[in-house]
């Protein structure tokens, strides 16, 4: 428990303690608000009585000027002052020179990096480092081509827009900020797991020997021709499969047809993406999977 | 074409007579107001040209002074990637050197068929391993890869082996190591000459 103490103790580490309260709290909120909301739905209010309860009374628009700037700009003057005094109140000094030759054990990624850092753990570097971040940045671009649903802008609900709301807070809580405690708070010398409870030993030895997808499941090397068959197969397999899932209920194909071919084919393809993750962190953590496809004749 | 142009002239003449205007004759105070402001609004403007004239030259100060910088090379001397590493009797069979890795990021292993040299560089992204020598292994702190005393990647997302140097003996019976010259196992360079120093 001393060494959990320690860890969340850290000067770099209370921004992120700080951020899963926040999170949790802010989870939390939005989802009460969207249950009171819905239910006032279902016993036939109106969407302003719902959102605004007994001050029903309140306009149907107002403007940003004064109504939104006003309140943003004291909201930010009050961020960048409880900046200033935090920054001044919490000791967190730069360390010395850097010497490339000897990395600090464990070598962490800034706050904001560490779901990234715990993500490379898990695929190999082209995959982590820079097809899976384009993938989410471009993922995040197109949210507005693929969900035009107008419905819950200026209030709570999740029963208008179940599925954008569970695909929001599964990548967001298990995507990122889960990763990003795991790389805080289970990550220390090695980048070997270590629970909250236990002491970081540097001289912890844990068996993690990598096998390949091919190797563990049919015995065949994943370097051979038929292993990276294999291989290619399970990738050629997951990505349709993902894509053709949802059509089998009645909903999802309502939302397909809603979506026509070419915004269901984007939007199932990163929904494959989504899956993927957490589905490869379980076969590394648990079996000790390294690849899925090897591809020897190609290599960058 | 013509008849358009007569309704529009009719219409011209249809438009009401704007109404006659008073006839003043602007007073003295007023004239005074209107000089103070056109001179307010002169100063104005001369003090925006003088600002914008002055980042101009600001701006090619600056460039000239960095035009100026661009003909004084910067060159940075790095350390020669040839190195001697004292005589092969200082070192123990089986056990791995790691007295050159803080000066020259390199480990020499000494095994009993030979010498080898391992860049201390993880292949996944860089990082410099640590040896543990009591799990007798060499494990990356930025994301956990493992390799075996002989470079093999075995654990961790590091995609290939460690890189190997080209070793070889001085005239003054040192051991000598190039840096510049690397050998990847998953290319079969390790079976070249000069991955490993024959004892």
């Amino acid at each position: 428990m001393d060494q959990f103490w320690l860890i969340i103790s850290k000067p770099d580490n209370v921004p992120i303690v700080l951020m899963l309260l926040l999170v949790g709290f802010f989870t939390w909120l939005a989802l009460s608000e969207a249950r009171k909301f819905d239910k006032a739905r279902a016993e036939g209010k109106t969407v302003k009585e719902a959102a605004y309860g007994d001050e029903a009374d309140y306009p149907e628009r107002v403007t940003v000027w004064p109504f939104l700037v006003r309140e943003e700009f004291l909201a930010a003057i009050a961020m960048t002052i409880f900046l200033f005094i935090w920054s001044m109140a919490l000791d967190a000094p730069l360390e010395e020179m850097a010497n490339p030759n000897v990395t600090p054990n464990p070598s962490k990624a800034p706050w904001y990096f560490l779901g990234l850092q715990e993500i490379l753990v898990y695929f190999d570097p082209w995959i982590a480092g820079v097809i899976l971040p384009n993938v989410i940045v471009v993922g995040l671009m197109v949210i507005p081509y693929i969900d035009p649903n107008p419905k819950g802008s200026g209030y709570y609900t999740f029963r208008e827009r179940p599925l954008a709301i569970t695909i929001f807070l599964f990548g967001f809580l298990i995507l990122w900020v889960l990763l990003t405690a795991i790389g805080t708070f289970t990550r220390g010398p090695g980048w070997i797991w270590f629970w909250p409870w236990q002491y970081w030993d540097t001289h912890a030895v844990v068996a993690e020997t990598n096998v390949d997808f091919s190797d563990l499941f049919f015995g065949i090397s994943s370097g051979s021709f038929t292993g990276s068959l294999i291989g290619f197969a399970v990738i050629a397999i997951w990505f349709p499969l993902i894509m053709a899932l949802p059509l089998i209920f009645r909903k999802g194909r309502e939302l397909a047809s809603e979506m026509g071919i070419v915004r269901y084919l984007v939007f199932g393809n990163l929904l494959a993406f989504m899956l993927a993750l957490p589905l490869k962190m379980f076969l590394r953590i648990f079996l000790h999977v390294k690849y899925i496809w090897v591809t020897p004749w190609f290599n960058v | 074409m013509a008849e358009d142009s007569a309704a529009s002239a009719d219409k011209k003449e249809s438009m009401p007579e704007p109404p006659p205007q008073p006839e003043v004759t602007p007073g003295e105070e007023f004239k005074e107001n209107v000089r103070d402001f056109v001179d307010k609004v002169r100063k104005r403007r001369e003090a925006m040209t003088l600002v914008g004239w002055a980042s101009i030259a600001t701006f090619c100060g600056a460039y000239a002074l960095a035009l100026v910088r661009f003909f004084f090379p910067r060159v940075l001397f790095e350390p020669p990637n040839v190195f001697k590493a004292g005589y092969p009797a200082e070192y123990t069979v089986g056990a791995v050197d790691t007295n050159y890795q803080k000066s020259q990021r390199v480990w020499i292993v000494r095994e009993p068929e030979g010498f080898y040299a391992l860049l201390a560089k993880c292949t996944h992204l860089g990082c410099t391993p640590v040896w543990k020598e009591a799990e007798n292994k060499f494990k990356c702190p930025c994301h956990g890869s493992g390799f075996t005393k002989e470079g093999i990647n075995y654990e961790g997302p590091a995609p290939r082996p460690l890189e190997r140097l080209k070793i070889a003996v001085a005239d003054d019976g040192q051991i000598q190591i190039d840096k510049s010259i690397k050998f990847r196992q998953e290319k079969g360079d390790w079976e070249k000459p000069g991955a490993l120093l024959k004892a």
